[in-house]
């Protein structure tokens, strides 16, 4: 007897952890897989590319404590975009608000002449708010004018890119070297401690880590927490329930554009202990950290783990960019494949697919 | 200088300037009004740069080079479209991943062009009896070459197209009420494809044009974030193609005077006024009648479904 | 099938359904060309769905349609226009940013290429305009129009398609009066012309007014055909709501206690601007239920939306338990122990994709003891949801399942003890059985009536006027944003009902 396959498609109302974990590790190694040709057309193999990074990032003490240093700033925008992704807040200015933070703390660094031990405090909280406040003028304007969070958060990036440019070329200029400009920098005071030989600045991280269970347990025991899911679930239920979108979304970027404030903080404070061009600064961690936030599915403490991982991305960068001669910017590859692959297979949750043997 | 010579200079490095500018939001103009966001632009920009290039480098014949760049942006702009029209993805994001993508690609493939000259660009073109009208002469007709006649030619054409034709009524219905066209039996989806298809050649053009024509050489970067500049234009052009020139090369104006009104304006200031003035633009038109009017499309960036109205 | 009788449509055992209800069961319909045939029933009579069958929008499950004697398959809009039949919706299908001539011409070809002869269009457009009276300034972007101009151009949108049939669904709705008279004489001249007219409503007045033949609907069926000159406002009235005889809920005498509300000359708008309540006035009182009756759009959704502090109101007062409540925000109703059982309980009544216990505190969350400070204590939360599960015999696996897993039955049930957890003085409650199975139906008005004797006050606002008539004690009829009586449920007429839902006031004294 003769039997036919067909497949049938129905709509799935609802995604089990299984299946969304199973169809992002799908999403990855998809990614990975075309990544490699591209590889494989450059001409080097894919496999040797990707021993190469694995070696290269968590084979050696060096690489593992760069992979970890990489995914300090991931960790903090990371987090803040989750809880801004929750209510619907499309904040793709993580960039700018880290850029914001940095331009706060530098400032505290070199011209706020308090007392030494008050230094690094006063840099995170100035910090923060630096980032807050770069992230609410976009939360403002949505809520009072409509206008699209996207766009404006994306707009408010570059202004600020041309801020920090403006700061390192003018005012704020030290000593240049071979043609780049930055500030002087900073006192000793002001410098982050790391651990021992490595550039992790501890401070931060366990700032991050901290942040990441605190804003868990916002998410899922708090009343503003709760208030959050259902704005971002049900604007309509919400409006029922007599919740402010008003304080919601400004809640959301306080703390969205804040944490990136933060990382920027890191950056400075212990990375660069100067205020830099803003490339420099940050290779696209604010970018970075939306695809950071989306693996996670907008969980925090999973923001832990996909940090981690594009931290590994990133030291993969570093290394094949010494071993094999490309360029930094190749990560952006894996960044983009990574990322499209994500919301492609994103309609594999919303509908199953089952075969069926037809007889 | 004389301070005519500074002008007519000024205005001669604009409009070379201005065309990428102008070419890429001629066709993100194009995939707004249909009610795509497309944020790749930057992406397809440097790919066709990057494209371009080469193409030109080895075949030594840089409109072959240009022709490959709207070329591979237009395939790049169609994965996008798949993504926004057929899976019904996030539009913001699916634009992100390929501007990513493109960044990297054209990173990694294009290591080890770096510093090749082209040996044949675009040729700098000088219509001898034209250039010496006073004034507009040197600036229009001395120095440019055919791709700024082009981007120039386009603009009058993709106005009248998009205002006076029934292609262009059929665009904007598509981007204001996709049900009401849906309902008159416009193929939604398939307008949307076409007018992102078309945002994708143009920004591959302006990318080529880049690499063949403006410098003419390739480096790593080298759109240099023209692509954003122009997500900011659209909105300052409020997605008319006619304002979309005016403020091309306006832009382009404050660019090239940025290092020369180092004295009085910082340039960095200068450099970040298509994005304030964008910010500016979106709060000047959210009153309600001026959203009408002058504001964006109403389905901009959301999947259309039949039957969900 | 004898087409000598000149019939411009014939629908033929039309069935249409969707999940859980028939819409349309078996309809006969014969329109004759030339002729205004009016199509009356109330919400749910199947309506606007049998025109959208007709107009390609929906294809039935059963059945034929036949015009001018031809078998036809409708299979989209573009193929009735292909068979000249027009529609005007209830909501327009305008483009709201172009132009007038450039909203009537999308989707057609009229010129070469994609060029528009544009001088061709206005002469054709002018020519149809004049001739039917529908003048509207053809370069005026349609957002700048008043809603009658918008109404004139979607009817120049089908005349210039040169329809045949024109199917007009509730197109008085958002007229003023002067409007409507303009309408009607366009009508008359279109069907002079030789167009057939098909006209949707609820309004008696009208039918009267406009129509040469009426068909009235209920639930999904046709219950007569005739000409119009052949009745009357009563006649119709008791053909559109029914005479069999109403089955009573088994319900404890009325016990009315204080006085909870007081409504006081309530003014409020739309959302599209227009007047939506035009001076309601009313009390209500603790253990009784006061049904309000109407038919959908004349105002009983702002009216659940003012009480329940979604919607601003423009003059008048509200008092609750003699204190003002006029304009408080939804989170002081809220706080106040006003319940509000929503029409549309996935959109507005839960968050689907949290669980049934988070659904269950999503008003009381604030307060304690389901939080103690910022927290929010789960313990209680979790005891809350077990008892409420239990109470309202919510079925699912457990506290945890998101909400949007359970079925109608379940969801309203959710809805109903979060609501009703606290013993609210005044519960208002929209719509509560739509669309549910019998047996959900029948428990959740059980739970109704178990509050109306612990005392609460209800405003029962439902489009079944069945339901209106078990459960009420009082009856208030809304038509047009106006109260057009409110009368006592046992002894209440139905066609009396009938009649002021369709737009007569009621005569005696109000109670």
């Amino acid at each position: 007897m003769k039997g036919s396959i067909g497949f049938k498609v129905e709509r799935r109302p609802v995604a089990s952890g299984r299946v969304v974990f199973f169809v992002s590790l799908f999403a990855i190694l998809a990614a990975l897989v075309v990544a490699g040709i591209f590889f494989w057309i450059y001409g080097v193999s894919p496999i040797r590319a990707y021993l190469l990074i694995l070696k290269g990032s968590l084979g050696s003490r060096f690489g593992l404590a760069e992979t970890v240093r990489r995914a300090i700033p991931l960790l903090l925008c990371g987090v803040g975009l989750t809880i801004a992704f929750r209510a619907l807040f499309w904040n793709i200015g993580a960039e700018g608000q880290l850029l914001m933070g940095a331009v706060a703390a530098a400032g505290i660094a070199l011209f706020s002449g308090l007392p030494d031990p008050l230094l690094l405090p006063a840099m995170f909280i100035g910090g923060f708010l630096g980032g807050a406040a770069w992230g609410l003028v976009p939360a403002i304007l949505k809520v009072m004018l409509g206008l699209n969070d996207v766009i404006t958060t994306l707009m408010m990036n570059y202004i600020a890119i041309y801020f920090v440019e403006w700061l390192i070329h003018g005012p704020w200029k030290g000593p240049t070297a071979r043609g780049f400009a930055y500030s002087d920098t900073f006192p000793q005071a002001a410098w982050l401690p790391t651990l021992y030989g490595t550039r992790i600045h501890w401070p931060t991280l366990v700032l991050g880590l901290v942040l990441a269970v605190v804003m868990y347990i916002l998410v899922t025991r708090t009343r503003s927490g709760f208030e959050i899911r259902v704005i971002g679930e049900n604007p309509d239920a919400a409006r029922f329930a007599g919740i402010s979108q008003l304080k919601t979304t400004l809640l959301v970027m306080l703390i969205s554009g804040g944490f990136a404030g933060l990382a920027g903080v890191g950056e400075i404070a212990g990375i660069h202990m100067r205020l830099l061009g803003p490339t420099n600064i940050s290779m696209g961690y604010g970018y970075t950290a939306i695809i950071v936030a989306w693996l996670a599915r907008r969980n925090p403490l999973a923001v832990i783990v996909t940090s981690l991982l594009f931290g590994v991305i990133m030291t993969g960068g570093d290394v094949i960019k010494v071993s094999l001669g490309l360029p930094f910017q190749l990560i952006n590859v894996f960044n983009g494949l990574i990322l499209f692959f994500l919301i492609g297979s994103e309609i594999l949750l919303r509908y199953k697919i089952s075969f069926l043997l037809r007889r | 200088m004389g301070w005519e010579t500074w002008i007519i200079t000024t205005f001669s490095r604009s409009l070379a300037y201005g065309t990428p500018l102008l070419l890429g939001t001629l066709g993100e103009i194009y995939a707004e009004r249909s009610g795509v966001l497309n944020l790749g632009v930057e992406g397809m920009m440097i790919m066709g740069a990057y494209s371009g290039f080469t193409t030109a480098y080895v075949t030594g014949n840089p409109w072959l080079g240009i022709l490959v760049a709207a070329v591979v942006g237009g395939v790049f702009s169609l994965i996008h479209a798949f993504a926004s029209v057929t899976l019904k993805a996030n539009q913001v994001v699916s634009g992100l991943s390929l501007t990513m993508l493109g960044l990297g690609l054209s990173g990694m493939f294009g290591r080890g062009w770096e510093g090749k000259p082209l040996p044949v660009s675009i040729p700098k073109i000088t219509v001898s009896g034209l250039s010496k009208i006073p004034f507009l002469g040197p600036i229009l007709f001395e120095g440019q070459n055919l791709i700024v006649y082009l981007a120039i030619i386009l603009v009058p054409l993709l106005w009248y197209i998009l205002y006076r034709t029934r292609i262009g009524i059929t665009i904007r219905s598509v981007g204001e009420s996709p049900a009401t066209a849906d309902s008159l039996g416009i193929n939604v989806d398939r307008v949307r494809y076409v007018c992102v298809f078309i945002g994708g050649v143009l920004a591959g053009v302006a990318g080529g044009y880049l690499s063949v024509a403006y410098r003419p050489a390739w480096t790593e970067g080298m759109t240099a974030g023209i692509g954003w500049i122009v997500i900011a234009l659209t909105i300052f052009a409020f997605w008319n193609p006619a304002y979309g020139m005016l403020g091309a090369y306006l832009f382009a104006a404050l660019y090239h005077l940025s290092y020369r009104l180092q004295p009085w304006v910082s340039p960095e200031f200068l450099k970040a006024m298509p994005y304030a003035f964008a910010i500016l633009v979106l709060i000047f038109v959210s009153r309600g009648t001026l959203q009408k009017r002058m504001g964006a499309p109403a389905a901009l960036s959301l999947p259309y479904t039949r039957g969900e109205d | 099938m004898d087409n000598s009788e000149g019939y411009a449509i014939e629908l033929c055992g039309i069935v249409k359904r969707f999940p859980g209800v028939v819409a349309n069961d078996g309809i006969d319909l014969k329109v004759h060309r030339g002729e205004i045939h009016c199509l009356l029933g109330e919400n749910g009579a199947g309506k606007t769905t049998l025109m959208r069958v007709l107009y390609g929008l929906y294809r039935p499950e059963e059945g034929e349609i036949i015009l001018n004697g031809q078998p036809v398959h409708m299979t989209s809009p573009r193929a009735a226009l292909n068979h000249h039949v027009g529609m005007v919706h209830q909501h327009f299908r305008l483009v709201p940013t172009l132009s007038v001539e450039e909203n009537i011409i999308l989707g057609l070809n009229e010129g070469t290429g994609p060029f528009v002869n544009f001088r061709k269009t206005r002469e054709k457009i002018s020519s149809i305009a004049n001739e039917y009276g529908l003048s509207v300034d053809l370069q005026t972007k349609v957002w700048q129009l008043t809603v009658g101009q918008q109404q004139r151009v979607e009817i120049l949108k089908a005349l210039y398609r040169e329809v045949d049939i024109l199917i007009m669904d509730e197109p008085t709705s958002v007229l003023t009066p002067q409007e409507v008279d303009q309408l009607f004489t366009t009508l008359r001249t279109l069907v002079n012309d030789g167009l057939t007219i098909i006209f949707i409503t609820h309004k008696l007045d009208e039918v009267m007014q406009v129509s040469d033949r009426v068909t009235v609907l209920r639930k999904g069926k046709v219950v007569s055909t005739l000409p119009t000159a052949e009745t009357d406002k009563p006649g119709l009235a008791r053909l559109m709501v029914g005479r069999e005889v109403v089955f009573r809920l088994e319900k404890s005498p009325l016990k009315q206690r204080e006085k909870i509300l007081e409504m006081n000359d309530l003014h409020a708008l739309n959302d599209r601007g227009l007047p939506a309540l035009r001076g309601v006035s009313f009390d209500l009182f603790g253990g009784e239920i006061l049904g309000v009756a109407g038919v959908s759009g004349n105002g009983q959704y702002e009216l659940a939306e003012v009480l329940t502090g979604l919607r601003k109101s423009t003059k008048g007062k509200i008092f609750l338990a003699k204190k003002e409540v006029t304009n408080c925000s939804a989170r002081e109703m809220n706080d106040l122990n006003v319940a509000h059982i929503p029409a549309e309980r996935i959109r507005m009544g839960i968050v689907p994709a949290l669980s049934i216990r988070e659904n269950l505190i999503l008003k009381k969350y604030r307060r304690p003891p389901f939080s103690q400070g910022e927290f929010l204590n789960t313990k209680e939360i979790e005891e809350n949801a077990l008892r409420a599960m239990s109470d309202y015999q919510i079925a699912a696996p457990s506290y945890e399942t998101p909400a949007k897993l359970l079925s109608g039955g379940n969801i309203q049930k959710v809805v109903l003890a979060r609501e009703l957890s606290e013993n609210p003085s005044l519960i208002v409650a929209v719509h509560p059985t739509y669309g549910l199975d019998i047996g959900a139906t029948e428990q959740v008005r059980q739970i109704l009536l178990t509050q109306r004797e612990r005392g609460a006050a209800t405003l029962l606002i439902s489009e079944d006027l069945e339901e209106i008539m078990t459960m009420s004690d009082r009856i208030l009829v809304m038509f047009n944003g106006e109260v057009m009586g409110i009368l006592d449920a046992e002894s209440a007429d139905i066609e009396e009902i009938g009649l002021m839902m369709a737009g007569t006031r009621h005569k005696g004294e109000d109670l």
